[in-house]
C-alpha cells in the first residue's frame, strides 16, 4: 500500500525540519520526504496543498471512561472522536470504574482500543483502587502496556506515599503524572478563588491548593530522584516552582490543556457549570502566564484532559455539575488560533506540544516525521475556519464552552500506521 | 415610562438605578394598602405564581406567598421536602413539569450560587431570585433599601456598616450593591476569615474593629452568624464572636442617637445582637419584614409590565 501526501509544509518539530514536499508512505512506514515524488504506483493521493503535514499528534491525557461509564463514551468512539480531531495517539486516565490498577484492565483498554482507528496507550493507577492507600502493581501494569502513572482526579494526600511511589517507578523508566492539588486547602470549591468568585458567591479554589501540592511533588521527586509529570497546570505561580524544579535539574515535565490558556474565570458568569473544570480555570494574568510557559519551554506538553459528561449530568446547578469539559475536537482550532495567530507561536513551536515531547515523556517512540519512522501523520489547514457547533462536534457528549465560537485550523487527514482514518469532508477525493 | 422591561429579577447588578427607584416607588403604593381593612387588588388575577424553594426559608417564603396572594395572583408551592426533588428529579425536570402547569411567575431559594440564572436559560416564566447560595438575595437587598429611604429620604451620603459573616452572605453582596448604588457610604466589619479582601473591589471600607466605626454609621445591618462557620474554623467561638462583633447595649450607645439598627433574620438573639438592642426603638426589624412584603407585590406588578403606579384604587 503506497500513499502520497502532495504539497504539503512538512514540519517536523523535532528536528526543525521545515520545508515544502512530498511523503511517501509504504504500509506503516514513511519511505521518503521529498519535492516532487512521482505520482507512479500510488494508490492514494492526499492534496495537502495550503496545510501543513505534522507527526501525528499524541494526547496524553484523555478520559474514555470505559470500562464503566460506556453510556458516556467508550474507547472505540473517544478513539474515532480523536482521528477526527487529528490525534494518532491517546493516553487513556485510569479513573474509570473499575479504575485501571491491575494488569487485566489494562490488556482490556489495548484489545478495545485495536478496534478502533489510531494508538491507545493506558495510564495505570498509582495506588490500588486510586484510593492513596497502597501502590498499584506497577511491575504487572507496565507489562500490561501501561505507559505511565496517574491518580488523576484524586490527588494524594499522603506524602509517604508519593514518595514511595517515586522510588518505586525509577525501574521503569515511566512518569507519575500527578493530579497536584492540596484537597484541604480546595475545601469543596466549584471555581477559582478571586474577584470572581467573590461577586457570584461561589466557593473558591485557590491555585495555592495546585501550587502548595506541586512544591511537595517536585521536591519529593528530588528527594527520590523520580520521574514527575504534572498534569493540567492552570496558575501561574504553579510555573515558577516547575521553573526553579527543572533549572535545579529535577526530572519533572508539566503538561496545559487548551482552556487555561483560552478562557478566564470571568467565563462562569455567562457559561455556568459549562466552564467547570478541574482544575479551575483562573485569572488573565494566569492565562497570560501559561502562555508565556508555552513559549519559554517550562510547559512541555498540550493535552486535552477530554472529559466527557452526559447533558443531563452536565445541565445542572453549577455545584451540582461534575467538573470537565471535551477537549479533542477543538484542541488544533485553539493551539492555531490562540497560539499561533494571537501569540506568533510558530507552528514548530506549538505542535512540538503535541507531537515529541509527550512522546519522550512517556517514551511512545512517536511524535517525528522523518523518513524510517512509523507514519502517524496529520494534516491540517491552519487559514481554514471551523465554526465548533453540533454539527463540527461529532463526540456524544457536547459539553464544552467553545460552543459557538469560530476558530482558525482544520483537521484535513489523520493518518495512523500509514492508514487514512479521517479525512474532511472537503479533503475527500 | 413603563414597569420593568426584562423577564427577570435575578440580581441587583443587572438593574438599572432607574429599575431599582421604580421598585421602591411602586412599593410605596402597596404599603399604603396595608392599612385597608382589605388589603388585597386584582391586579395579578389570574397569573399563577410557583414558590420553588431548594432551602428552608420562612420569611421570604411566606412574604412572597403573601404578596402574591394580595395580587389576587394563584398560588403553588414546590418545596424540596414535599416535592420529587427528594426523588432525585433534575431541576430542568422540575421547571418543566412548572412550564406545563403554566407558571408565570417561578420564585427559586437555591443553596447552588446562580441557579436561578441556570433556571432562567431554561424557562420563559419570569424567574424571581429568592436568594441562591452565598450570590445574591436581591428583594432582601431591595426591601433593605427601601427601608432606609422610609427612614431618612435618600441614602446618599449615608455611612451603612454591615457586619458579620459577609464571605458567606448573600444579602451582604446585594445590600453592597444596592447600597453602593443609591450613593451611600458602605464599611463591612468581621473578622478577616469572613471578610475576604477581595471585597474591596466593591468599593467599600473594610475593618476588623466595630469599635472604631460605630459613632459615625448612619445605619448598621447585623447579619445572622452561623453555628457552622465555626466547625469550619472561621473564627474559635460564639463566645469570642459576640465579645468583638455583637452588637451589645454598650455598643449602641457609642452610636449616633438616630442609628438605624437592622437585620435580615432570623435573629439569634445574643448572639450577633443583643436582645435589648434588637428591641430599642433604633431597630427596624419587624418593619422590614413588612417592607418586604411591599417589596415583592411591587416586583411582582412590574414584571407583569405594567405601568408604574400613580396610586392604588380598588377598580
Amino acid at each position: 500500500m503506497k500513499i502520497i501526501i502532495k504539497n504539503g509544509r512538512i514540519i517536523d518539530p523535532l528536528s526543525g525540519t521545515d520545508e515544502h514536499a512530498d511523503v511517501l508512505i509504504v504500509d506503516d512506514r514513511i519511505e521518503k520526504i521529498k519535492a516532487g515524488i512521482p505520482d507512479k504506483d500510488a494508490h492514494e493521493i492526499l492534496d495537502a496543498t495550503d496545510c501543513l503535514v505534522l507527526p501525528g499528534l499524541i494526547d496524553m491525557h484523555v478520559h474514555f471512561r470505559e470500562p464503566g461509564r460506556e453510556d458516556i463514551e467508550t474507547i472505540i468512539g473517544g478513539s474515532i472522536v480523536a482521528a477526527k480531531s487529528g490525534f494518532t495517539s491517546v493516553c487513556t486516565m485510569p479513573n474509570t470504574t473499575p479504575v485501571i490498577d491491575n494488569q487485566a484492565l489494562v490488556r482490556f483498554i489495548k484489545l478495545e482500543a485495536e478496534k478502533g482507528p489510531i494508538n491507545v496507550f493506558p495510564i495505570a493507577t498509582i495506588t490500588k483502587g486510586s484510593r492513596g492507600e497502597e501502590i498499584s502493581e506497577m511491575g504487572e501494569l507496565v507489562q500490561g502496556g501501561a505507559v505511565g502513572f496517574s491518580d488523576d482526579g484524586r490527588p494524594i494526600m499522603r506524602s509517604i506515599l508519593m514518595r514511595r511511589a517515586l522510588e518505586y517507578v525509577r525501574m521503569f523508566d515511566l512518569p507519575i503524572i500527578t493530579h497536584s492539588e492540596d484537597l484541604d486547602l480546595s475545601d469543596n470549591g466549584v471555581m477559582n478563588e478571586g474577584a470572581t468568585s467573590t461577586f457570584l458567591g461561589l466557593k473558591g479554589i485557590p491555585r495555592e491548593a495546585e501550587e502548595v501540592m506541586i512544591a511537595r511533588d517536585v521536591i519529593l521527586t528530588r528527594l527520590t530522584r523520580g520521574k514527575l509529570h504534572v498534569a493540567h497546570v492552570s496558575s501561574g505561580g504553579s510555573l515558577d516552582i516547575i521553573r526553579r524544579a527543572k533549572d535545579e535539574g529535577i526530572n519533572v515535565s508539566c503538561e496545559t490543556a487548551p482552556h487555561y490558556f483560552s478562557l478566564t474565570d470571568e467565563s462562569i458568569a455567562e457559561q455556568l457549570s459549562l466552564a467547570k473544570m478541574y482544575p479551575p480555570l483562573r485569572t488573565e494574568h494566569d492565562r497570560r502566564a501559561i502562555i508565556e510557559g508555552l513559549r519559554n519551554g517550562i510547559i512541555d506538553v498540550i493535552a486535552t484532559d477530554h472529559a466527557p459528561h452526559l447533558e443531563n449530568e452536565k445541565k445542572q446547578e453549577i455545584e451540582y455539575s461534575p467538573f470537565g469539559i471535551i477537549g479533542l475536537e477543538t484542541a488544533v482550532p485553539l493551539v492555531i488560533t490562540i497560539l499561533v495567530k494571537e501569540n506568533n507561536f510558530s507552528f514548530r513551536e506549538a505542535f512540538a506540544k503535541l507531537t515529541c515531547n509527550p512522546s519522550r515523556i512517556l517514551n511512545l517512540e512517536r511524535g517525528e516525521l522523518k523518513t524510517g519512522s512509523v507514519a502517524d501523520i496529520t494534516v491540517i489547514n491552519p487559514d481554514k475556519t471551523v465554526t465548533i457547533d453540533d454539527t463540527f462536534l461529532i463526540s456524544k457528549c457536547k459539553n464544552t464552552p467553545f460552543i459557538g465560537r469560530k476558530l482558525y485550523g482544520s483537521v484535513e487527514f489523520t493518518i495512523c500506521n500509514g492508514k487514512v482514518v479521517y479525512r474532511s469532508e472537503q479533503g475527500q477525493h | 415610562m413603563s414597569g420593568l422591561k426584562r423577564k427577570d429579577l435575578l440580581d441587583i447588578q443587572s438593574l438599572t438605578t432607574e429599575e431599582i427607584t421604580l421598585i421602591c416607588d411602586s412599593a410605596r403604593y402597596f404599603k399604603d394598602l396595608f392599612t385597608r381593612s382589605v388589603k388585597t387588588v386584582p391586579v395579578l388575577r389570574g397569573k399563577t405564581v410557583c414558590c420553588l424553594f431548594y432551602e428552608p426559608s420562612t420569611r421570604t417564603k411566606l412574604s412572597f406567598e403573601l404578596a402574591a396572594k394580595r395580587l389576587s395572583a394563584d398560588l403553588i408551592n414546590l418545596s424540596v421536602s414535599t416535592s420529587s426533588v427528594v426523588k432525585g428529579e433534575s431541576l430542568i425536570d422540575s421547571v418543566h413539569t412548572l412550564e406545563a402547569m403554566k407558571a408565570d411567575y417561578i420564585v427559586m431559594r437555591h443553596a447552588v450560587s446562580l441557579a436561578p440564572h441556570f433556571l432562567s436559560k431554561n424557562t420563559r416564566s419570569s424567574v424571581i431570585n429568592g436568594g441562591d447560595g452565598f450570590h445574591a438575595h436581591p428583594t432582601q437587598a431591595l426591601l433593605d433599601a427601601y427601608s432606609i429611604l422610609e427612614k431618612r429620604g435618600t441614602l446618599k451620603g449615608l455611612h451603612i456598616g454591615i457586619v458579620g459573616d459577609i464571605k458567606h452572605s448573600r444579602v451582604a453582596r446585594s445590600d453592597i450593591e444596592v447600597f453602593k448604588r443609591l450613593g451611600a457610604q458602605v464599611t463591612l466589619c468581621g473578622p478577616p476569615t469572613l471578610v475576604p479582601d477581595e471585597f474591596s473591589l466593591y468599593d467599600v471600607n473594610i475593618t476588623y474593629n466595630l469599635d472604631t466605626i460605630l459613632p459615625t454609621l448612619d445605619v448598621i445591618n447585623m447579619l445572622r452568624i452561623q453555628q457552622e462557620r465555626q466547625q469550619g474554623s472561621h473564627f474559635p467561638s460564639i463566645r469570642e464572636y459576640h465579645r468583638l462583633f455583637a452588637l451589645t447595649t454598650e455598643r449602641l450607645k457609642k452610636c449616633r442617637d438616630d442609628i438605624i439598627v437592622m437585620h435580615p433574620g432570623p435573629i439569634n438573639r445574643g448572639v450577633e445582637i443583643d436582645d435589648a438592642v434588637a428591641n430599642s426603638p433604633n431597630a427596624i426589624i419587624n418593619e422590614q419584614v413588612t417592607n418586604g412584603v411591599a417589596i415583592r407585590m411591587s416586583i411582582f406588578y412590574l414584571l407583569s409590565g405594567a405601568a408604574p403606579l400613580e396610586g392604588i384604587d380598588d377598580k
